[in-house]
């Protein structure tokens, strides 16, 4: 056995531990370095190839259809699944070899609840933060300013399976911040909760932004995607198939205008769709018209006297269009 | 990539403490039940069998009936307490309730919770053990002050058959699987190793089987300091405690690895 010293002392900050190894020049320090990673499951690549390079302090959102290889991407990040090919660097340390240093500086929020049921809100923090070998004053102040934050101050003595899903994320989220990490790792985060639930987390993490953390996030929830990252990864079929900031994507790849109409309406429009100036597309019982000239389409929907909405696009068009509109399971 | 780094020994560090204070914590909000459970059962057992099966034994190896048991429940208590929380609370903390998978978000290893879990499950035998010894004294069927060399026996006792437990509960796709194991390991080593009435009765290949398994090296030893003597060949008996012990943890640790690191 060997016998480790734990340590209730603050990480020092990323660049200052990175500095050692890579050189001020460098700077910015990457918070994760993932390059040429792939995992296969039996004949089928799970992550087929990934380059992936995070700087610290970026909120960055990996997105894709169930089953692109997300998970197992951040499974990789945590150690959790053996990598069969390429390297992961997380905090300038790399894995495996310094796994257990590395997860002293990182939070995580699990796709699925892992609180502990036989305790109360306040003795989950405590347990958890015994892990990491935190305990005394330090500590208890830590909990108080981490109830306040998830705010569930008023619940520190409830048990875990009187709580509502949000407020067992909020709490999930608390734990993963005990140890101050420098990157924080959500996988799905707020599946399953309900907007003002969302929004409410959306909140707690924008505060993290304040502090330098780095957060990596994956999440099927546009809207989330859009909100809350500065760049975002579409991976599909374990590759990644576009990664930039949301409105770059937004520009790059589909174009600036949404036009939406009913199905039965389309069906007398389109007679001749190559007359107009605009790509259309058919989803589930309506259609639309991507275009960068609205106002022509515009004029020839009303000339037909169809009704009709416009929109400005966003990322979930670029999703469709990338991903394509197969339904994945 | 990482499999193939994966050491066979499994290195705990001692992170592996504060896993053990989790289950310890657990294991405090429902004391009262739990150590009811720990002094009720045995105080049952030696009176039902003591008495009432006692009384047609008479003495057995120069014991009474009721001190050959007592020495022999001992051991087998800590087997079946040990291996109940290396099965069932074990295999809910590590599928039903993911709390591993939350430790590994953490400096915690597999090596740490696996290791932490068999010191768990030797600490619950060596409860109930406890617990025996003190009624037992109560009744007075334990006088010598050696009966206390007991103890370190049976945790060691007890880690071995949490480990064991452990093989299989990392092998477990169900509560269920868990019957296959006391039917054909628990309850066979129950009957035949010495608990309830001396080996020497049984036909020789019996004997061979039973001294190929762990529990009757444990009566081995704890029968004689329970009854103010010293145990002889204490080495081997000990070597093959010690033997089941640690191979179990390595096939434990490696198997749960294999199941949760994929």
């Amino acid at each position: 056995m060997s016998p480790e010293p734990v340590t209730t002392v603050p990480a020092a900050s990323v660049a200052s531990r990175v500095s050692g190894t890579l050189g001020i020049e460098d700077r910015p320090a990457l918070a994760v370095d993932i390059r040429g990673l792939r995992k296969v499951y039996d004949v089928t690549a799970a992550v087929d190839g990934i380059d992936l390079a995070i700087p610290a302090g970026e909120f960055f959102g990996l997105l894709g259809p169930n089953g692109a290889g997300k998970t197992t991407t951040l499974r990789m990040l945590l150690g959790l699944t053996p990598i069969d090919a390429g390297s992961v660097r997380v905090l300038g340390m790399s894995i495996p070899e310094q796994e257990r240093e590395i997860r002293k500086h990182l939070g995580v929020v699990p796709q699925f609840d892992t609180l502990d049921p036989d305790f109360t809100v306040e003795e989950n923090l405590l347990t958890y933060a015994s892990y990491f070998g935190l305990s005394g004053p330090v500590l208890a102040q830590r909990i108080e300013d981490l109830l306040e934050l998830a705010n569930l101050e008023t619940r520190r003595r409830s048990r875990i399976n009187t709580l509502s899903g949000g407020m067992k994320r909020r709490l999930t989220l608390a734990r993963a911040l005990i140890n101050q990490p420098e990157l924080v790792i959500l996988d799905e985060p707020t599946t399953g909760l309900d907007p003002q639930a969302r929004h409410h987390l959306w909140r707690q993490l924008r505060r993290l932004r304040d502090r330098g953390v780095t957060l990596v996030l994956t999440t099927h929830y546009m809207e989330e995607a859009e909100e809350l990252c500065d760049r975002i990864a579409i991976i599909d079929a374990g590759r990644i198939i576009a990664c930039d900031s949301p409105r770059a994507l937004i520009a790059a790849h589909v174009e600036p205008w949404v036009i939406s109409l009913s199905a039965r309406s389309a069906r007398r429009f389109i007679a001749d769709p190559s007359a107009l100036p605009a790509r259309m597309l058919e989803i589930a019982d309506s259609w639309l018209i991507y275009t960068a000239d609205p106002a022509a389409v515009r004029a020839e929907l009303d000339a037909a006297g169809l009704p009709h909405a416009t929109r400005a696009a966003n990322l979930e068009d670029v999703f469709l269009r990338l991903t394509g509109h197969d339904l994945r399971e | 990539m990482s499999r193939a780094h994966r050491p066979l020994l499994p290195r705990p560090s001692l992170r592996f403490i504060p896993v053990w204070r989790r289950n310890l914590r657990v294991w405090r909000k429902m004391m009262m039940p739990s150590l009811l459970g720990n002094f009720g059962e045995p105080v049952l057992y030696l009176l039902a069998f003591g008495y009432g099966f006692g009384r047609l034994v008479g003495e057995l190896d120069g014991m009474s009936y009721m001190v050959f048991i007592a020495s022999g429940i001992i051991c087998s208590s800590a087997m079946f307490t040990a291996s109940f929380e290396g099965m069932y609370s074990a295999y809910t903390r590590m599928a039903e309730q993911n709390t591993w998978l939350a430790m590994l978000g953490t400096p915690l290893t597999l090596d740490d919770i696996v290791f932490a879990e068999a010191v768990w499950a030797a600490s619950k035998g060596l409860i109930s053990a406890a617990a025996i010894l003190v009624v037992a004294s109560a009744l007075g069927l334990v006088t010598d002050v050696r009966a206390l060399l007991a103890l370190p026996v049976v945790f060691l006792a007890a880690f071995t058959f949490g480990s064991l437990a452990l093989v299989i509960t990392a092998v477990a796709r169900s509560y269920d699987f868990f019957l296959y194991y006391f039917t054909l390991a628990v309850t066979p080593m129950l009957l035949l190793s010495g608990v309830f009435f001396p080996l020497q009765e049984m036909p020789e290949w019996v004997q061979r089987l039973a001294f190929a398994l762990p529990l009757a090296h444990v009566v081995e030893i704890v029968r004689p300091l329970m009854t103010g003597r010293w145990p002889t060949g204490v080495g081997l008996h000990l070597t093959v405690i010690v033997s089941y012990g640690a191979v179990a943890l390595i096939l434990a640790t490696t198997l749960i690895h294999r199941r949760l690191i994929r």
